[in-house]
This record gives C-alpha cells, structure tokens and sequence, in this order.
C-alpha cells in the first residue's frame, strides 16, 4: 500500500510528533495552580504524561486531515475515486490494538498514581450515619479510618458559609492548617451538597447530609489558599469560599490560642449580599433560600458531639 | 425480514402531479398533524432550531454576566435560572429532538421504506414536544421564575423552591422533562421497529449506511437507559410536591441514589447525542473525499460498541460524590473502554480522507471541522476518566469547556454539515454555496475561542456555575464571552441562507453530491412514498468508484 520513501516520511512525522508532544506534556505542569500538597505533584505527573499522549492523537489525526486538504484537492468537475480500498484488515486490527495499549497504559498510570494518592491519605472514608445504626457498627468504623493524622479539624459548611472547629475548640471561619503534618479533615453538611475545593491542593470532595466523611491531607507549602464549594448549593454559591493558611506549627499553634482568646467578628457574604443585594441590570426577585446569620455554626458545636 | 408497502401505491404512477401537489400543501403540512415521516422530521428540525437560537441567547447572556468578575448583569437567581434553563434546553430541545427529526426524514429513505412503521405513533411523539417545550419557557413567567439548581436538578438543593407554592419553576421543570422523555421513548420504539423490519429487499444490516446504524445504537440506548431518568424525575416530584423522603437526607432517603438514576440516562444521553453525529461524518466524509467509508465493518460494529460500554460508565460523574474506591477504579477503567471503538472511528474517517479526491463544499468543512475538534473532545474526555486529575477539575470550566467541545464543537457542527448536506434533497432547492462558507468560518473560528478558553480556566480551578468570580481568572472569561457573541452572531448568515434558498434557491438535481445511498435515488424532495418502486438493493454502501456515481451525465449535471 505504501512506497519505502512514504514510509520514512511517515516515520519522520512520528518522530517529529513525538518531540512536539513531548514538549507540549512538559508545559502542561505550568498551566496548573502552584502545588501545594504531595498528592498535587503525583496529580500533575499524571496531567502532563495525559496531555503528552493526547497532544501526539490530536496532532497526529488533524495532521493527516491538514495534509489531506494542502495535497489531496480534487478539480471541481472530477467524480471519480480517491482510492479504491474499502479497509485493510491488518491497519484495522493496527488501531483497534493502538487506542487499546493506550488507554490500558493510561488506565494503569492512573490506578498506580489512585494508589499513591490513598498511602498519602487523600483517600476519603464515607459513614453513613443513620439513626439505625447500631452500636457494634461504631467499632467497625474505627478501622476503616485512614491514615493517622496529627490533628482532626470539624468542618461545618451550611448554605453559604464555612466554619472549622479546632481540636481545643476553637471555632472559626478560616481553615488553618500545619505545614508538612497530615490533618483530618471531618467534613458534615446541613441542608444541600456541598464540595470542599482547594485548587492547589488538588482535592475536591463532595460533602453530603446525612453522611460523615473523612479526608485526610498533608500540606506541604506554606502560603495562603481559597478553598472553593465545589458543588452547585444555591443562590449564593459563587460567594461560598474562605482563606485557607498552611503555616508552620509554631504559627499555627499561636493562631490557636490567639484565637481562643479574641472575639471573633464574622463576616459571611452571602449574608452582606442577601441584606443589601448589589446593583444589576435585570433583577428578576425570584425566590432564594435567606442564609442563617453568622454565630449558628458556633452554636452547633454544642448540639453536635461526634 | 424485509418488508414493503408497493401495494399500496400501484396507483400511485403520476410521479408529476404528485409533486406540484406537494410543492403547493407544502408549508401548510408542516403547521398540521401529519403523519408523512419527512413531513414530520422537517417539523422536528425546525421547531428544536427555534429552542437552539433561544438556548443561544440564554448562553450569551451568562456570557456577558461573566465578562466581569463581579455579579453585575442579572441577579444571582436569574443568573443559576439561566444555566438551568439553557442546559436543558439545548440537551433536551435541540440536539436530541433535532436528531430525532433528521433521523425520521432520513432513516426511512435510507433503509428504502415508504415511512415509519408507526406514522401515528411518530406524529405522537412529535407532537408531545411543542406543548412540554413552551410549558418550560413559560416557566420564566412565573414570580419566583425557573428551576434553578443546573440540569442535574440533583436533591435535595433541587428540592428548595418557596413555600406552599404548587406550581413552582422546579415542578414544571420537572414535568416538561418527563413529557420529553415519553416523546423519546415512543420515537425509540419506532425507530428500532422501522430499522429492524422496514428495509428493502436486500438491504441487509451490512448494507445500511453508518447513520442509520448509529441511529439505531441511539435509539437502543434510548429504550434502555431512559426509564431510569423518568423513574428519578418522578420521585424527585413526589419528593418537591406530595411531601415524600426519596431523596432528602434528613427524611432518611439518600440523595445520591437520585445521581444514579440521572447519570444512569444522561450519560448515555452523551452518544444518544453524539452517535447521529458521528453517522452524519459517516456519511459526508466518503461524499466528499470520494472514497468508500474505509473500515465499513469495523466502523459499524464499533457504533454498536461504543453504545453497549456507554451503558457502564455513568458513575465517572460521580468521582467526587463520595463514590468508594473500589467504584470508582472501575468506571475508570470502563470509561476509558470508551476510547477504543471511538479511536476506531476517528481512525477511520482520517484514512478515508487519506490519499482522497477532496471537494471542500460547505458540508464538508462542517463535517472535517467537527471531526477534528471531536478528536480535541475525545482527548480531554479520556483525560477525565482518569479519576486522580478528575478529583481535581470535576465541576470546573474545564469539563465545561470539554463537553461543549462534544455537544457544539462536533454534535453542532456535525447537524450544520448535514443541513447543508441533505438541503437539496429535503427542499428540492441549492443553498448559497458562498453564505455556506461564510457561515462555517464564522462558526469554526469562535467556537474554538469560546469553548478553548474554558479549558485554563478550569485547570486553574474556575468552578462551572458560579455568577461571580475572582478577578485572576476574568483574561480568559472576556476571551471566551467575546467568542460566544461571535458565535451567536454567526448562525445569522446561516438563517439568511436557509430561509433565502428554501424560498428562492436554484432548483436542485436528484443527486447534486453525486452519492451513494437510496435517499439521492428518489426526486427532490422524494415523492410522497418516497420511491416510485421500492429498491432492490444489491451493492455494499458507499460505492464510491462505481461509474454510476463517478461519471457526469449531462442530464444530471446541466440542469
């Protein structure tokens, strides 16, 4: 089907394509936020290998198509036949075994980088808290738990607003947490689905009534972070985000204690907004479910002592 | 197995009387009940294009919310309305209904049948959608507006709507959505009946062009995963109005069983939307490259695969839905089966335009324009199969930007190239080649701009939904929002041709493209029965290079 000289240009093209892609997998780690845990490094390998094979398909196939339109045009009267193949059964089985290798080795990369990524804890163990459970079912919980981590944080979200309960029962709206230690994460929901977001550490996990759900995870680079809702939770949920600090140990322990003792002044947005709405163009008045003032979530942690 | 009605129309030899009559009922059949199957598929396409230009506008509008980071155009409320309502309008109103429409126009002429095997029941099911689709709409009229919670409508943030009030946007919503899927479900059964028992003598199922096998995957998928859809739908309404616990956490009932349900349909719903498409290249590609469609088989088969893997994957949208690991490893690997019988395709298609005798009409540019930014979608969507960098872009603009990519970037295109494509044979006039042209540019190049951008912004962490946003990522939100005015802009070129041609247009040959299959055997338009004598077929599909198709005859040419 092919002259030997057709060969080597086609072999020239796959060389060619390989570097390119290669290249366009290496930039890939830049179009990702900073990272900021272990599981965010592993994530991104994964990213830039995906983007590596996803460039050489798309290059490869829209390159074919390119060269067909540069080279291939027919005159506008000529009807007849471009070639007379209907298929050829070995270049069939070629890219039957082709998207099959690749989407196993893809599969496998993925499973190996899924499984670095529960060792480091980002795994997340789901309870489903039911009033019939019963007691013997709190024993076996316990081992499903996942790595050890040094500290348990609570984290209350309701329609649109944060809250953190420190292990010394320090309430607040930021999410403080120590540099290169793992921390739990105790994540319960109100009324709807929530998320739970942070960009650059790469975690995204949904938050639902009824249910209570551990993540465990490891910063590794201080800074200041915005961790998101992810998941869709009404009117306000553009404005459902909170500052989020990784600092070192020593600050982060002096945050607590200067916590405990100040009064803290909350302020929610979606409260500001839902009193003094802000100027638009069309303003429809639909329905809107108001959000709770500030304080509500102080006063769950007495009512819930899980 | 085969099955024809030539009986019925012995009488029926006055092959010119039959279509002045035609020419002159013709726009007053598209407003009646009709039982006609070309009559009622040009009423699908046209009506769902109406629904397409107003999701447009719904679209445009959360564009320009979004050129700022600030909520400045439409109040929060109105703005998750908007989303709500343009999801479901263009999901549910304009790619699967329109591909109902072509498939009924086109399938039967395909297959060499006079009609559907049930023309009351295809008339039915049309016929439900103008109602369930205006009662939608007028859901904007109501005080406390549409459903606002996304087209997942996922409980229990689905289930807060102002209380003591019965009809709310969420209830009609919800109706509208069960009516449409009763539509389909009657469409499916007629489609699968039609295909299976209505081909002409000889068209074997190895003989049926690529479409109608993709039609014929869709319509399966439809029968077997839709149910469920309409099962979660009417739970979800007994839960919002008549006080059930399905699906509310604190009444005991699980809200992610109700996710279950929904993506159990919705993502099949993605190759109900995307197989006609794919048909649609299947049969454009060889028109205009010449070549027989390379793999045939393999093509076929892979149609028919990629429908049954659909049926396994849905939990990939579930990653982060506090889904176990055991489960999610699974659809992982299930969803990235995916990618075999679609490589098999795109393969395809590249080798049949490879070493070809191109002709750049305008159906062509749509369908290698969609074709080669399908590949763009295929690729990301591999991507987010792969659960570790799903965790990390679920629900962002990155998954925006990657089904936009499916649903307008190939599924979009793929119903422009076969407007211009089977124009001649559905009106009997030529459209405007150079407006044609004209139309794609303006489409290729802003869709690529809009639905591009969206992809940094998600990997940077921008999540889909949001009215308001932090100013770091407003560069590439003015980039995709001036994109999509372009784009909204671009289909006016498209409505000048259509309606200038269909009134105005040169008269069109039989066969202006020179192809193969039955439907350019017949007049344009085809005859009330579609064939004076019902075919006897005896060559394999896409015979290209056989001198019937290759040569000019002068009669076929000149006219």
């Amino acid at each position: 089907m092919f002259s030997v000289f057709e060969y080597v240009l086609m072999a020239f093209y796959v060389a060619v394509l390989l570097v390119i892609s290669r290249w366009i997998g290496q930039q890939a780690f830049s179009w990702m936020p900073l990272q900021a845990t272990a599981e965010a490094q592993r994530v991104d390998d994964l990213f830039s290998f995906l983007v590596s094979i996803g460039a050489f398909i798309l290059l490869g196939l829209v390159g074919v198509m390119v060269y067909a339109i540069a080279f291939h045009r027919a005159p506008p009267e000529d009807y007849t036949e471009g070639h007379p193949s209907r298929g050829d059964a070995r270049l069939e089985i070629l890219w039957t075994a082709t998207p099959t290798l690749l989407v196993v080795w893809i599969a496998f990369q993925s499973f190996n980088i899924y499984q670095q990524l529960n060792i480091l804890g980002l795994n997340q163990i789901v309870h489903l808290h039911t009033p019939l459970e019963s007691a013997p079912a709190y024993a076996a919980t316990i081992s499903d738990l996942p790595k050890p981590a040094s500290e348990t944080i609570d984290v209350f979200v309701k329609q649109w607003d944060w809250s953190f309960r420190y292990p010394n029962n320090v309430t607040s709206n930021q999410l403080h947490l120590p540099l290169n230690r793992s921390t739990r994460l105790h994540l319960q929901a109100q009324d709807v689905i929530h998320g739970f977001y942070v960009p650059e550490f790469r975690l995204k996990q949904d938050i639902i009534p009824g249910r209570k759900i551990d993540i465990v995870l490891t910063p590794i680079r201080a800074g200041k972070y915005r961790l998101k809702d992810s998941q869709f939770s009404g009117t306000y949920f553009a404005l459902m985000e909170t500052d989020v600090y990784v600092e070192s140990l020593d600050k982060y322990d002096q945050w607590l204690t200067q916590t405990a003792t100040s009064e803290q002044t909350p302020v929610n947005q979606a409260v500001a907004e839902n009193i003094q709405p802000p100027k638009t163009l069309f303003n429809s008045g639909w329905y809107t479910v108001t959000p709770a003032q500030p304080g509500i979530a102080n006063k769950r942690k007495l009512t819930d002592d899980t | 197995m085969t099955h024809d009605f030539s009986q019925e129309i012995t009488g029926d030899n006055e092959e010119s009387k039959n279509y002045q009559n035609q020419q002159s009922n013709t726009w007053r059949e598209y407003f009646s009940f009709n039982t006609d199957h070309k009559v009622i598929g040009v009423q699908y396409m046209v009506m769902t294009f109406i629904f397409f230009l107003i999701g447009g506008l719904l679209a445009m509008l959360i564009r320009a919310e979004l050129l700022t980071p600030e909520s400045n155009l439409v109040d929060r409320p109105l703005y998750n309305g908007l989303f709500t309502m343009h999801g479901t309008i263009m999901i549910f109103l304009w790619i699967i209904p329109f591909n109902a429409g072509l498939s009924n126009y086109l399938v039967p002429l395909m297959i060499g049948a006079r009609d559907m095997a049930f023309p009351l029941l295809n008339a039915i099911s049309f016929w439900i959608l103008p109602p369930a689709g205006l009662l939608l709409l007028s859901s904007f009229f109501l005080p406390n507006g549409t459903a606002q919670s996304g087209w997942w409508s996922y409980p229990p943030v689905s289930l807060q709507v102002p209380g003591g009030e019965l009809i709310n946007g969420e209830f009609i919503w919800i109706v509208s959505l069960v009516l449409i899927g009763i539509s389909s479900i009657m469409g499916a059964v007629n489609f699968v009946t039609t295909i299976f028992w209505m081909r002409a003598p000889g068209m074997t199922f190895f003989r049926m062009p690529v479409f109608v096998w993709s039609v014929m995957s869709a319509q399966l998928l439809q029968l077997i995963n839709l149910p469920a859809l309409t099962a979660g739908l009417i739970l979800l309404l007994f839960d919002l109005s008549f006080g059930t616990q399905f699906f509310k956490p604190d009444g005991n009932g699980d809200p992610i069983i109700y996710q279950h349900l929904f993506w159990f349909y919705s993502h099949p719903a993605v190759y109900i939307m995307a197989l006609p498409a794919f048909g649609i290249f299947a049969e454009i590609l060889p028109a205009f490259s010449r070549n027989p469609l390379f793999g045939y088989r393999s093509v076929a088969i892979a149609t028919l695969g990629i429908a049954a893997i659909s049926i396994f994957v849905w939990v990939h949208h579930m990653f982060t839905s506090a889904t176990p690991g055991w489960m999610r490893m699974t659809f992982m690997a299930t969803s990235m089966l995916v990618a075999i019988p679609t490589g098999i395709k795109a393969f395809a298609w590249t080798a049949t335009i490879w070493r070809s005798k191109l002709h750049l009409e305008t159906p062509m540019l749509f369908a290698m324009g969609g074709a080669a930014m399908f590949i763009f979608g295929g690729v990301t969507g591999v991507m987010l199969a792969a659960t570790p960098f799903d965790i990390h872009v679920n629900n962002t603009y990155f998954v925006v930007g990657h089904f936009h990519y499916i649903v307008f970037n190939t599924i979009t295109m793929a119903i422009f190239a076969a407007i211009y494509y089977w124009f001649p044979k559905i009106t009997g006039r030529m459209y405007a080649e150079g407006w044609g042209k004209l139309h794609f540019w303006l489409t290729f190049i802003p869709a690529n701009i809009t639905f591009f951008s969206m992809h940094p912004l998600g990997l940077q962490g921008m999540l889909r939904r949001v009215s308001s946003y932090d100013p770091q990522y407003q560069g590439w939100n003015v980039i995709a929002s001036l994109g999509s005015f372009l784009l909204g802009a671009s289909t006016l070129p498209f409505i000048a041709n259509i309606v200038g041609s269909w009134l105005y247009g040169p008269r069109a040959v039989d066969n202006p493209w020179h192809a193969t299959g039955l439907e350019w055997t017949t007049s344009s338009p085809p005859l009330r029965d579609n064939f004076e004598e019902i075919p006897i077929v005896t060559r394999p599909p896409y015979d290209y290079g056989n001198p019937k198709y290759s040569v000019i005859e002068n009669s076929d040419h000149n006219e």
